[in-house]
């Protein structure tokens, strides 16, 4: 925590998380009277009194390098450009079905400061345009979709969002949507499908949301944590915000930190900041093991071996430099009980799963994918089966309307390509190269058992 | 004539026209996921006469309605025990014990994921990914409810709080 506070955390700030206390009922902070007091609110308020004009609050989120903390980085201000002006229906909407695994730092962003989303959002509205809004809440955080209408009722009830906000003239609606368990509607054509009442299929591009989005009008669609940002931007201004991480890569960032650390959770770092600062502050490894591979943008982003992991900063360049994806900010971390099939087989199914079946490549290849995976995890592979592995993956590839395709395959490409005696291991010997037993330490519960632990 | 099976309560369409009204006026079809999930909670499951009533209620086709129930995962489209667990095995969570927690429920409860105990009790689901990687093993109760670090003393104690 002492080197949290060195850093300065802004989206974090007001997070009151006790250790391990995760039960919803027993936190405090999130209400409105809370995000008032540590300065919430005071952005809009400036905005509207010194009567900013949009323009100038898009050109100060430009100044920022906000880089949408969704996964694909494009810089907010930009997109928030692209809105046409004059349209008389425009929506805003936020995308909080975070379901990609690894990510998990939208789900405390609504935990433990729901009322930045909505202050943010209700300042892209004014940017934009908008007069109404939705945020879309994971189907499996419906605890937090709740919290959320909470605030948005405390919201309504202080003149913040309803017709003439806080007598400046600026009306904006905003509600919540709940999602019901669809990973395909985090992208964000399926997500405005859903929202329109339908299966979460994903529209071509072009047309671009900003042309043709909700229910066929110009709509802005944000990630959580990109709209929890903003009022902090207008609060310090853009260069401020900068400052605080590196050229091109604005602001703190959320990073999302599971597997084999001590203390899995969220912590937030400026961008820029050196992998191994990351692992410390996640308490290091766990049992004191070795560090085998990191997958550091979510479960769609290429996996690194440790080598190369620890020699990265977290940011989008310093990432892609090293051939992943900054993505989510979500770090996955496997220790060297990990067997590199087993984990690839689990993701493999995870995309087979979720596919919405639209495009046959995706369809049909994340099928053709786990099946082949499976067989060499459990002993049946034929050694023509990696050249099989990467002919299926680069047919996927590119030939989709969504990326879900592409996050299919990278996996498939980088853990064949970084752990290819793994695999070749597994192919020839019909066994794992990392025995069972050793697996198994892996394991928090496992371990737990063995140590004669309640059952 | 009408049976009492074959309608939604008036609390669920009160809820449902909440919803409604989140939305412009000529799209109702945007709260057909809230109606379908107060009509599970309602009905226990969407059979294809709860269906039919949503579908009603909102002006859609039967056919638009049932697609978006098949399409998301957390539409029982079947009958489902009195608690339905769901237990995310996702990489994240299985390097943190995921599977294991489903493997020691399976043991608990003696059936497999899929499957609904004797009793009617309790359903077993193998979910993906919750978004809450950070907390595993990370499991639901019917739906709504997460529960997080699902060590085996919890499991148990989740398990004695079902009655």
């Amino acid at each position: 925590m002492a080197l949290l506070q060195a850093i300065n955390p802004l989206l974090s700030a007001g997070w009151q998380r006790d250790g391990h206390e995760w039960r919803l009922e027993n936190d405090s902070g999130w209400r409105l009277k809370d995000y008032e007091a540590r300065g919430g609110y005071q952005s809009l308020k400036k905005i509207l009194a010194a009567k900013m004009s949009p323009d100038d609050v898009i050109a100060e989120v430009k100044k920022s390098v906000l880089r949408g903390r969704g996964g694909a980085g494009f810089p907010t201000g930009l997109k928030w450009s692209f809105m046409p002006k004059g349209s008389p229906e425009k929506y805003i909407v936020c995308n909080t079905d975070e379901g990609e695994p690894g990510t998990f730092k939208d789900r405390d962003i609504q935990r433990f400061d729901p009322h930045a989303v909505i202050e943010g959002m209700i300042i892209a509205a004014h940017a934009v345009g908008a007069a109404r809004g939705y945020n879309y809440i994971h189907g499996e955080i419906y605890e937090l979709y709740q919290r959320f209408e909470e605030a948005l009722d405390e919201a309504r009830a202080a003149g913040y969002i309803g017709q003439n906000i806080l007598g400046s003239g600026l009306s904006f609606e905003l509600f919540a949507h709940q999602g019901w368990g669809a990973y395909i509607c985090g992208e964000e054509t399926g997500l405005l499908e859903s929202i329109e009442g339908k299966k979460g299929q994903p529209r071509y591009k072009p047309p671009f949301p900003a042309n043709v989005g909700l229910y066929g009008k110009p709509t802005t669609i944000n990630n959580t944590e990109t709209f929890a940002s903003i009022p902090y931007i207008l609060r310090d201004g853009g260069d401020a915000f900068l400052n605080l991480g590196k050229p091109n890569n604005g602001g703190t960032k959320l990073f999302s930190v599971s597997g084999h650390v001590n203390r899995p959770g969220n912590f937030e770092v400026p961008m820029g900041t050196p992998f191994p600062k990351l692992l410390e502050m996640a308490g290091g490894m766990r049992g004191g093991r070795k560090l085998k591979a990191v997958i550091p943008g979510g479960s769609s982003a290429p996996v690194l071996p440790a080598d190369i992991i620890m020699d990265c900063t977290l940011d989008y360049d310093s990432i892609a430099k090293a051939g992943s994806m900054f993505g989510s900010g979500a770090v996955i971390v496997m220790d060297e009980t990990v067997c590199m099939v087993q984990a690839l087989e689990r993701l493999s199914w995870f995309y087979y799963e979720e596919s919405c079946g639209q495009c046959t490549p995706c369809r049909e290849g994340t099928g053709w994918l786990h099946k082949v995976i499976q067989r060499i995890e459990h002993g049946h592979g034929r050694p023509e089966d990696l050249d099989l592995l990467n002919d299926v993956s680069n047919n996927i590839m590119g030939r989709t309307i969504c990326a879900l395709g592409d996050a299919a395959a990278l996996p498939v490409l980088s853990f064949t390509k970084h752990f290819k005696s793994e695999f070749e291991y597994h192919i020839e010997h019909k066994k794992c190269l990392v025995p069972r037993e050793i697996q198994k330490a892996g394991s928090i519960f496992h371990t737990r058992l063995m140590a004669g632990a309640t059952c | 004539m009408l049976i009492d099976k074959n309608m939604l309560s008036e609390a669920t369409l009160k809820k449902i026209d909440r919803e409604v009204a989140k939305y412009p006026a000529d799209q109702k079809q945007s709260a057909v996921m809230a109606a379908l999930i107060f009509a599970q909670d309602e009905k226990g499951w969407l059979a294809n006469e709860t269906i039919s009533l949503v579908a009603k209620y909102l002006d859609m086709p039967e056919m638009a309605v049932y697609e978006v129930a098949s399409f998301y995962n957390m539409y029982d489209m079947q009958p489902v025990g009195k608690y339905k667990l769901t237990v995310c095995t996702n990489l994240p969570c299985a390097l943190s014990g995921g599977v294991h927690a489903a493997e020691y429920l399976k043991g608990k409860l003696g059936i497999d994921f899929n499957e609904t105990t004797p009793d009617g009790k309790f359903t077993l689901k193998e979910g993906e990914c919750m978004g809450a990687c950070g907390d595993a093993p990370v499991m639901l109760v019917n739906n709504k409810h997460m529960r997080c670090f699902m060590a085996p003393e919890e499991i148990d104690r989740l398990l004695e709080e079902c009655k």
